[in-house]
């Protein structure tokens, strides 16, 4: 298992390669700099800028540039908050990206297996269909109307919670990000462990396991659930790598110091080197998230043997 | 008159389905007594399972079942979950037809052992785990101690049904139910665990009760036989009466569902249609782009054979013996190694699409008729597929009447051309799927289990089906199975094979009357005389 696990970092190398080669050429070829502004600059001023940023170099030289500054560990100044480097803007949105996210991906694994399995349990009951309904809503209301809708109603009308801010991560204020967060994929979880769960329920070996009088408890959570989490377990690899790099939308409507906000107005404002700091985070993430996968799907079924 | 174990009175069982409700189960009363084997035959969909569904609690939950089932003065329909839990897998346990899947591929088969220990027994997981062990031991499991910590897809399907059968001895159980507990067995590892279970009744007393289509079972195996059809017992007595004195014409014809008769020889003059010299297919698995070890295994080591114009070769093997693969590996679906002639044109190692040139002559029929038919396309559209392939040039209204044509080869009303495959039995749907190899006027036909999840009655049709349409067109056919009395009544010659080795090869009448090699002969007396290898089980262990 040991060898397996490094086989699979060692072959992250060439794919994380790629996407930082594929990125850094993408966001060039996007048209605009990131000096372009309303009023142009005064072209000694820009030539001065292009100049400290390498800008003035042919492409080539810049990507062996960042490459060779990247294996050392430095992602390069942000071309707009000039003040900081990638690294210090990536360690001051990443602490409350992942909190938000763990908290986000936890809250979806809990209500949303429990939610599948009773409506599993009690299919073609009410409380199936109910289950069912609010799942096809979870997923298809997008959040940018869900959050703004809780942040009106539990910050404002009812004054219940913080309409937004951080406030150091203080629980009060993460309640409404969290579940405006999670909403989505508690549906998605619900869904998928339901139509699991029914097909575990309907097999022949718990089929034998009623038939040895075990109890249902025992049917339910040792013969199916195990075996109903595994297509659950797959779908979560890459979506707890995008939970915990942050949401552009959450982050934005209730004003958190994420990466994801940091993301966007990179990308919006061609800040070459933000853009990439944040394409590595995230490539790393869903690397890492799919490696957990596939050993967890290893530990959950026997069938499942990596050498 | 010994101790009645269980009393069935008047069960009906029925399914509410989005067709309607259907009555599985009518009326049926049954008795086992303290020590008896008692067997229910029927074929398939005559409720002889549903009925024991219904007593044990067992029912999907569409199900619903009506009347009286007494297990020692309690009434089993309508008991309580938490009641009936007491019984079941205590009192009364049960073993089923699928090893493969009736374990959880997710604990080890030891861990499954302890649970209804644990349950009903109230042991300690380290008593439990030392009972296990024990039951395996009972059961015949080699190097047990090992063994127990194994997961199910780690056991062969022999050795699965073995667990199973340790689960159901773990409480000493009054009533083990076995509910085709060997069909999807070889016959070699079906007399084996036949062997045990009727060694372990005579060692602990209990009763069981043998639901099961296959009456070479129920002669060698039960005191006492209830035939069903149609959800209902039609007759019922000492194994002796019904298969010496069966009184209802339902028993007669089940009892002579064997398939009979043989194949009339060709001539000496016949031409060779179809030669394969030296094939061997190799699996590989492993070796991907991140290192680790090749591993190969030899599916079929150097097999050579023959075929004459209108001549059968049935190719005969368990399960793994690579008979199946040797049939894929002619029609080159797999790629082989070695010569496959047919009709003077070397077909080995041709390319899909130089292929397509012979593939008319050369057609293959399947053992699934279920999965075999694709559901979404009517019968006529299925036989007539591959004319538009291979005679392109010919009218849709030639079509039709080649469909016609085909359908009433294989004794089908014509006019079902318009229905689909799931309006038809299993039997009538292999008739469509030899339509569709018919309908192409092939040279040879690779029939590959085509009887084998058939009932014995409808096997018995197609088999004699199979003898007119090869008369009729002359074809010749490559017949491979593991059922070898459909095989003798099919073929002209027989190659037994084992572990992708030709083992004996020669007339249908030789090997069948004096096999040379010992593994024939064990295979012909699992097959023929399973009541002596029982017997001879018994007394060797007893």
């Amino acid at each position: 298992m040991l060898r397996y696990i490094f086989r699979r970092l060692l072959g992250a190398i060439p794919t994380l390669f790629l996407i930082v080669t594929t990125a850094f050429f993408l966001i060039r070829i996007a048209p605009g700099g990131p000096f372009d502004a309303e009023r142009a600059l005064e072209p000694s001023v820009l030539a001065n800028l292009n100049a400290y940023f390498h800008l003035d170099k042919p492409l080539y030289q810049q990507y062996f540039l960042y490459l060779w500054n990247l294996l050392q560990g430095d992602m390069g100044p942000s071309f707009f908050r000039r003040d900081f480097s990638v690294q210090e803007l990536l360690a001051a949105g990443l602490p409350a990206s992942i909190t938000l996210g763990t908290l986000a991906l936890l809250t979806a694994i809990v209500f949303g297996s429990i939610l599948g399995c009773i409506a599993a349990l009690r299919q073609n009951s009410w409380i199936d269909y109910t289950v069912v309904a609010t799942a096809t809503f979870g997923i298809t209301v997008p959040n940018f109307v869900v959050a703004p809708l809780l942040a009106l109603v539990f910050g404002v009308w009812l004054n219940l919670l913080p309409a937004g801010g951080w406030n150091g991560g203080a629980p009060a204020n993460l309640v409404m990000p969290v579940i405006a967060l999670a909403l989505p994929q508690v549906a998605v979880i619900a869904r998928m462990i339901r139509g699991a769960m029914i097909e575990a329920l309907r097999s022949d070996h718990v089929r034998t396991a009623r038939a040895y009088g075990l109890p249902t408890r025992m049917i339910v959570v040792t013969h199916s659930l195990r075996a109903a989490a595994l297509p659950a377990v797959s779908y979560l690899g890459p979506a707890a790598a995008g939970l915990l790099t942050g949401s552009i939308v959450i982050e934005q409507i209730f004003g958190l110091p994420g990466i994801g906000r940091e993301f966007v107005n990179a990308a919006l404002s061609r800040d070459y080197t933000l853009v990439m700091g944040t394409v590595i985070v995230i490539a790393v993430f869903v690397l890492i998230f799919n490696l957990i996968v596939d050993i967890l799907y290893a530990a959950l079924d026997p069938r499942v043997r990596y050498e | 008159m010994t101790e009645t174990i269980l009393d069935l009175k008047d069960i009906t069982v029925s399914f509410d389905t989005p067709d309607g409700t259907v009555e599985a189960v009518r009326g049926v009363n049954m008795q086992v007594h303290q020590g008896e084997t008692v067997a229910i035959v029927g074929e398939s969909g005559s409720g002889k399972s549903q009925a024991m569904m219904a007593a044990m609690g067992l029912l999907a939950d569409n199900g619903t079942a009506t009347g009286s089932a007494m297990y020692r003065g309690t009434e089993l329909i309508g008991l309580p979950l938490a009641r009936i839990n007491k019984i079941r897998g205590a009192k009364i346990t049960m073993i089923f037809q699928e090893p493969m899947t009736s374990l959880d591929p997710l604990y080890t088969i030891g861990q499954q052992i302890c649970e209804p220990l644990q349950v009903h027994g109230k042991l300690s997981r380290a008593r439990a785990k030392a009972r296990a062990l024990e039951l395996l031991e009972l059961v015949q499991i080699p190097n047990a101690a090992e063994r127990v910590k194994a997961y199910p897809h780690e056991l062969s399907g022999g050795q699965r049904q073995r667990v199973m059968i340790a689960m159901a001895l773990a409480n000493d159980p009054d009533l083990l139910i076995a509910d085709e507990p060997t069909t999807a067995l070889d016959v070699t590892i079906q007399a084996d665990i036949l062997g045990l279970l009727a060694d372990l009744q005579k060692r602990l007393g209990m009763s069981i009760l043998f639901i099961t289509h296959d009456l070479g079972i129920v002669d060698a195996f039960a005191d006492r036989v209830y035939v069903m059809r149609h959800g209902q017992v039609v007759e019922e007595g000492p194994t002796d009466q019904i298969f010496n004195a069966p009184s209802e014409d339902y028993t007669k014809l089940l009892l002579a569902a064997e398939p009979e008769g043989e194949k009339a020889p060709v001539p000496d003059t016949a031409p060779e249609v179809l030669t394969a010299d030296d094939v061997v297919v190799t699996f590989g698995s492993g070796g991907g782009f991140l290192g680790g070890k090749r591993r190969e295994v030899k599916a079929v080591k150097h097999v050579s054979l023959s075929l004459h114009k209108g001549q059968t070769l049935g190719i005969v093997g368990e399960s793994g013996s690579g008979k199946s693969t040797l049939g894929r590996a002619i029609l080159q679906l797999l790629p082989a190694t070695g010569r496959v002639v047919f009709s003077g044109h070397d077909i080995s190692g041709l390319t899909p699409h130089q292929m397509r040139a012979y593939r008319r002559d050369l057609q293959m029929v399947f053992q699934d008729p279920y999965g075999s038919l694709s559901p979404r396309m009517t019968v006529g559209e299925i036989i007539t597929e591959g004319l538009l392939v291979h005679e392109p040039g010919i009218s849709g209204k030639e079509r039709d009447q080649r469909a016609m044509d085909a359908l009433r080869a294989v004794d089908l009303d014509p006019n079902v051309r318009r229905r689909f495959p799931h309006e038809f039995s299993g039997g009538q749907r292999q008739r469509i799927a030899i339509a569709r190899a018919v309908i192409l006027r092939p040279t040879v036909m690779v029939l590959d289990e085509p009887t084998s999840a058939l009932d014995r009655s409808v096997q018995k049709q197609i088999i004699a089906l199979l003898r007119d349409i090869q008369q009729e067109l002359d074809l010749s056919y490559i017949f491979i199975s593991h059922d070898l009395s459909v095989v003798r009544a099919m073929s002209d010659t027989v190659m037994v094979m084992k572990d992708g080795d030709v083992v004996e090869q020669g007339p249908t009448q030789t090997i069948f009357d004096n096999p040379r090699s010992d593994y024939t002969r064990h295979l012909m007396r699992a097959a023929f005389d399973l009541k002596s290898v029982l017997r001879e089980h018994i007394e060797l262990t007893g």
